[in-house]
């Protein structure tokens, strides 16, 4: 199933990468300051050794997991998806990590469990951006279980074959190349199996504009961008628009979750 | 020190400012055609003119309380800071029609159903008369009129900090301390209680 999941994203013929200084200078990390700039200057003096994600809620084998315990568990490969963000820019980024799936079994996924709910690092100390409650911390997120099972759903662990940057969610986090940006959260320190859907911080400061599925949809238009269009990060001052992609091209991999949902309603 | 200030604010002529002010868009343009303004040039380039536009609405609207209350004259200068103003505002509005949006159709969809680029939209709409009449032909013509009609820069700088408020995602101060500040050079003009001028 990994394997089907590059081809059918490469057979697009426009997954020319971002370059790294592009990727790892611009970027939505409000823990570190709400400019795109400001993770890429204040990220540095986060601490992400040692690091452990709490994985609890309905799985087997809850508890404490190193960072590194679970990297000799877990087979770590390139994947290069497209990445748009809700403020209707994108890049191509080409990401190294693991199937959340393959993380989430060996937690050990009980059958009650329907939604994944994860949560980023809270650390004031070094994380200047959040002296500011420009959302409620600590930034939270989730998914459907059969979204976080999905094999295009991956946990990064690095970009260009180094190790992710500390601005772009050091040390793991999610990839979820279909839904906008915000979705993928950075920098996990906890992971929760339950059976509710899970509060989701852009949700919870704005009902209205961000929804807890928050799919890449060109035909569902935001209060604040049109998502009709995107412009590509990387072609300077001119470069033109281009259309913004049923679940952000990856349709025909994951448009089967939604079958007979209104995704007008399900925003 | 006031006084010094004042002096050399007398020896500087106009055209200085008018001077930077045309400089400087067109440095940022040059930045943004040579890599200078990061990632994404266009949302730099569209956010600068945005925000100095927005910082020459507040100093245009200090000008009076400065004189009055610090005793600092910028008068002179006036008419330029709300003319480079208006420019800042008219190549804010360029870069998000031409460079950022591109697409015409979707700009009028985006005027009408994005109320911050509704209000925007609005605050630019009410500089536009105070823009074209910034000259001593009409100031002769509209006489006290004139005084009037240039009061709806109040109306134009509240509208341009709301702006700037409702488009920032999450909590912001940044955006809120222009507010504020619009809103007290506003109450400042208030004619509760006279206070002279000659009080500084």
């Amino acid at each position: 199933l990994a394997a089907m999941a590059r081809p059918a994203a490469a057979a697009e013929g426009d997954l020319k990468p971002n370059s790294w200084e592009e990727i790892t200078s611009y970027n939505n990390y409000y823990e570190f300051g709400t400019g795109k700039e400001d993770p890429a200057q204040n990220a540095h003096v986060l601490t992400t050794k040692p690091w452990s994600v709490k994985i609890d809620g309905m799985v087997d084998n809850p508890g404490d997991y190193a960072f590194e315990d679970i990297m000799s568990k877990m087979t770590v490969e390139e994947r290069i998806y497209r990445f748009r963000c809700v403020e209707a820019w994108s890049m191509v980024v080409p990401w190294n990590g693991f199937e959340l799936a393959d993380l989430l079994n060996m937690a050990g996924v009980q059958s009650g469990a329907k939604y994944v709910a994860f949560e980023t690092l809270y650390r004031p100390a070094e994380m200047p951006g959040t002296a500011y409650k420009v959302l409620e911390w600590p930034y939270r997120e989730g998914l459907r279980l059969d979204e976080a099972m999905h094999p295009l759903t991956l946990m990064a662990t690095g970009i260009y074959g180094k190790p992710i940057p500390n601005q772009n969610g050091a040390p793991l986090r999610l990839v979820v190349p279909w839904k906008y940006g915000f979705k993928s959260i950075k920098s996990i320190v906890r992971i929760t199996l339950t059976d509710k859907e899970p509060p989701t911080s852009w949700n919870m400061a704005n009902r209205r504009e961000y929804g807890f599925y928050s799919n890449v949809n060109p035909n569902v238009s935001h209060p604040r961008w049109s998502q009709a269009n995107e412009r590509r990060l990387g072609g300077g001052l001119f470069a033109s628009r281009k259309p913004t992609l049923m679940f952000n091209g990856y349709e025909k991999e994951v448009a089967g979750l939604y079958e007979g949902m209104d995704l007008a309603k399900f925003f | 020190m006031i006084d010094q200030l004042n002096q050399v604010l007398r020896r500087c002529p106009v055209w200085v400012l008018y001077l930077v002010g045309a400089v400087y868009p067109a440095w940022l343009l040059y930045l943004g055609l040579t890599g200078g303004l990061g990632v994404d040039p266009v949302k730099a380039l569209e956010h600068e003119m945005g925000e100095r536009a927005l910082q020459l609405l507040v100093l245009g609207l200090a000008v009076t309380p400065l004189r009055q209350r610090v005793g600092v004259n910028l008068m002179k200068f006036r008419r330029a800071i709300g003319v480079i103003t208006f420019f800042y505002v008219v190549l804010h509005l360029l870069v998000w029609l031409v460079l950022d949006v591109q697409i015409l159709g979707q700009i009028w969809a985006d005027i009408l159903k994005r109320p911050y680029i509704t209000i925007g939209m609005a605050g630019f709409l009410v500089l536009l008369p105070l823009a074209i009449t910034s000259n001593n032909w009409s100031v002769r013509k509209l006489g006290r009129r004139w005084r009037i009609l240039h009061k709806a820069v109040y109306g134009a700088a509240l509208l341009g900090g709301v702006h700037f408020v409702m488009l920032v995602k999450g909590f912001q101060i940044e955006p809120l301390i222009y507010l504020g500040v619009i809103v007290l050079l506003l109450i400042l003009r208030l004619p509760v209680r006279r206070s002279s001028p000659q009080r500084a």
